[in-house]
């Protein structure tokens, strides 16, 4: 070793001692973090900002769901599993297992094609009946086929994450429905994903109204996954165990007449509020395909007095 | 002849094993599972505080933090503020834990683990209604179970790849 280099790996050692070895040849025993405690001020200030601003502005909020596409490739990523079994399952499949799939999805439309057979009078019939009401329909509405592709991580927050964004026209407060029923509503888009929070998480709440009467309520999320709550709702009012709960509409959010929950439990206590649970119609934790429903922008469903012509009906 | 200086080695094995935890973070579990995910980012982020103090540290933790809050959807800033805490922590905690064994190991990354839930929760109560249920303190104990298997494992790792 020449002395040269020996006075500089010496001067290493002492500016190690003083400054904390970055990179150097002795890992540090006693590192003196002179700056961990302001270091911490700092993030603790950066974290606090951001929380706040996330309270107050809608402006960083909207820069947080365009950040949102960053995390784009997790979710494809975090889809794969599924997407390979489900890969797995179509090739890896004998014919015969398929051909009664088959025989059972022809029988099923053709049941479900009788339905709508039926279904196409009836609402002619509607029709017919909401003009000598004055009042339009909203039978049919334009849907969009979306995938679910995410769920969020957090149990407390009832958020799945759908693969269609921007691009296919979703936008902030389009509800959301599956086979079933009412699943939840899009509460932030992406220009390929949007998240969607379901009517169970503890901060959504959705106007109803029961199928059999009309009287309306407001379906809260419990935080529950099978569980919605009908809230400040009087004791004397008719509400029945097994009653349909469907959307009233009122507010505008949500189109009308899509099922919502079925009541399951009515507990009345006197001088007071009724305790009312319901079970949601969607099958919030097993569905994997959703609708999105695409209504007129500003369509409330308020009665309009001009007449309609009447809509054909699609076969 | 001087010592060479080992460049800082193994940056992008260090960011592999973030985007791991990331990802193992936001992969659907089934219903059972749903309130035990362990918490993979905070666990390795403590793994490699305590391995390399001088690289990896409040900084780094924070915006990993705010990566996590991206892919989960969280407000921006909740995990960051909980990571960078954890970190700062592990930080001031990193020589007595290199000590230990995997299992005393564990019993300091459960309190590190549980402070970490607590501050998300405390945030998300700032910010919405939230359920009152104590389940979401379930992830800070399996995390520690799964400390003395994870520790030996990032460990060969970086053994493996030489980070230093």
């Amino acid at each position: 070793m020449s002395t040269g280099g020996s006075s500089a790996t010496q001067h290493q050692r002492v500016r190690c001692v003083f400054y904390g070895c970055r990179g150097s040849a002795i890992k540090p025993l006693f590192q003196k973090g002179p700056s961990i405690g302001s270091r911490m001020l700092l993030l603790c200030v950066f974290a606090f900002a951001l929380i706040l601003g996330h309270m107050q502005s809608p402006w960083l909020r909207g820069i947080e769901s365009n950040l949102s596409v960053l995390a784009t490739p997790f979710y494809w990523l975090a889809d794969l599993p599924y997407r390979a079994k489900d890969w797995g399952g179509h090739t890896l499949r004998d014919w015969r297992s398929l051909l009664d799939e088959n025989e059972k999805l022809r029988e099923q439309t053709l049941i479900l094609e009788a339905r709508v057979e039926k279904m196409a009078s009836l609402s002619a019939e509607n029709t017919r009946l909401r003009q000598l009401l004055n009042s339009s329909a909203h039978l049919d509405d334009s849907v969009l086929i979306a995938e679910l592709v995410g769920v969020s991580a957090d149990p407390l927050r009832h958020v799945v994450v759908i693969n269609k964004g921007r691009d296919a026209g979703v936008y902030v407060g389009q509800a959301v429905i599956d086979a079933r029923g009412l699943v939840g509503q899009v509460i932030e888009v992406s220009v390929y994903y949007s998240r969607v929070m379901l009517i169970t998480d503890s901060t959504h709440a959705v106007p109803v109204q029961v199928n059999r009467n009309g009287v309306r309520a407001i379906a809260e999320g419990s935080g529950l996954i099978d569980e919605l709550q009908l809230t400040h709702l009087a004791a004397t009012m008719d509400v029945k165990e097994g009653d349909l709960l469907v959307t009233s509409g009122l507010g505008g959010h949500f189109p009308v007449g899509y099922p919502v929950a079925v009541v399951t439990k009515v507990d009345r206590q006197p001088n007071a509020f009724m305790k009312v649970t319901a079970r949601p119609a969607a099958q919030l934790d097993q569905t994997r395909h959703l609708l999105l429903i695409f209504r007129e922008k500003g369509a409330l469903p308020t009665p309009e007095l001009e007449m309609p012509a009447a809509p054909e009906i699609a076969p | 002849m001087s010592v060479a200086e080992p460049k800082a080695s193994g940056r992008g094995i260090i960011a592999v094993t973030l985007v791991i935890a990331l990802w193992l973070s936001v992969i659907p579990l089934p219903d059972w599972a749903r309130w035990a995910r362990p918490e993979w980012v905070a666990m390795v982020l403590i793994y490699w505080v305590i391995a390399l103090p001088h690289r990896i540290g409040i900084g780094v933790s924070f915006f990993t933090g705010l990566a996590l809050d991206l892919v989960e959807g969280a407000p921006l800033g909740e995990n960051a503020l909980a990571l960078g805490v954890v970190a700062y922590l592990a930080l001031i905690l990193y020589q007595r834990m290199r000590m230990y064994t995997a299992w005393q190991q564990a019993a300091i990354v459960f309190v590190l683990i549980g402070l970490n839930q607590l501050l998300c929760h405390w945030v998300q109560t700032l910010i919405t209604k939230v359920v009152p249920t104590m389940l979401f303190l379930l992830p800070t104990l399996v995390s520690a179970l799964l400390w003395p298997t994870v520790m030996p494992l990032l460990r060969k790792m970086r053994r493996h790849f030489l980070v230093t």
